[in-house]
């Protein structure tokens, strides 16, 4: 697959989400993704997004940056913030922790990305905001040099 | 995302169709524990057939109403029948806590 970007923008409000996954998705698609593919790709690009809404943001105004490239068999996704950053990313990455446990969040965001998604790199610097990269292998595609 | 809900004796029936996500699930939330305190029930069983996606905010309002139900003495049960939600939910540790069937009869009996 010849090389293919994407560039989104939006402001932090929770309508976006299902907005965030469907263009992924879409764009996704050209790469011939299964269902189950499909399906994870929008799960796990909906967790980076909500945790930009109600974490980065903390629920105030911002814009979340989504940006996808389409490589050989494989997209690369990276979900951007410059909400206020994570004290501690491994932490944070434990599964059922969540720095809001009155908002009934399950803590499962990065558990959710991490197992859905093939690399997930999650980079972060306090005041400043937050990456999220995450690659997806296609097995539908056969790898051409 | 639409969201309806039935009696039949003390169980409150949830059925949500379309997507379960952070921006919908505040509303359910909101809903379906007004019905469930007004009416002073016990069990709730929720139907998860009509989702087309659900993300771990889904989790998230799952595990809240099933410490209400335990609280109350209560169970709580899900109907799924996707691939994909059933991931999900094997994922978050939610199938060791309570039953999933296929219909609502089903889960009414037990």
């Amino acid at each position: 697959m010849e090389k293919n970007y994407m560039k989104l923008e939006f402001s932090s409000k929770s309508s976006n989400e299902s907005f965030a996954r469907v263009v992924v998705a879409a764009f996704a698609s050209q790469l011939d993704p299964t269902l189950e593919e499909l399906s994870d790709i929008k799960t796990a690009v909906s967790e980076a997004v909500t945790n930009a809404i109600i974490h980065g943001y903390e629920y105030g105004e911002g814009v979340v940056l989504v940006e996808a490239t389409i490589e050989n068999n494989s997209i690369e996704i990276i979900i951007q913030d410059n909400g206020k950053g994570i004290d501690d990313i491994d932490k944070a990455m434990e599964p059922f922790y969540t720095s809001k446990p009155d908002l009934e969040r399950s803590g499962m965001g990065f558990t959710v990305m991490e197992t859905f998604m093939d690399e997930l790199v999650v980079e972060s610097n306090i005041e400043k905001g937050t990456k999220v990269r995450m690659v997806k292998k296609f097995k539908s595609l056969p790898y051409e040099e | 995302m639409q969201i309806s809900m039935d009696i039949i004796n003390d169980n409150l029936i949830v059925t949500l169709k379309g997507e379960l996500d952070h921006h919908t699930s505040e509303d359910a939330r909101k809903s379906i524990d007004q019905q469930y305190y007004k009416n002073n029930l016990l069990n709730i069983v929720l139907d998860l057939r009509g989702l087309s996606f659900m993300d771990s905010s889904g989790i998230g309002l799952i595990m809240g109403r099933y410490k209400n139900c335990k609280e109350e003495r209560g169970n709580m049960s899900i109907v799924s029948t996707s691939p994909s939600i059933d991931r999900i939910l094997k994922m978050s540790g939610l199938l060791k806590l309570m039953d999933v069937y296929s219909n609502i009869d089903e889960a009414i009996k037990d």
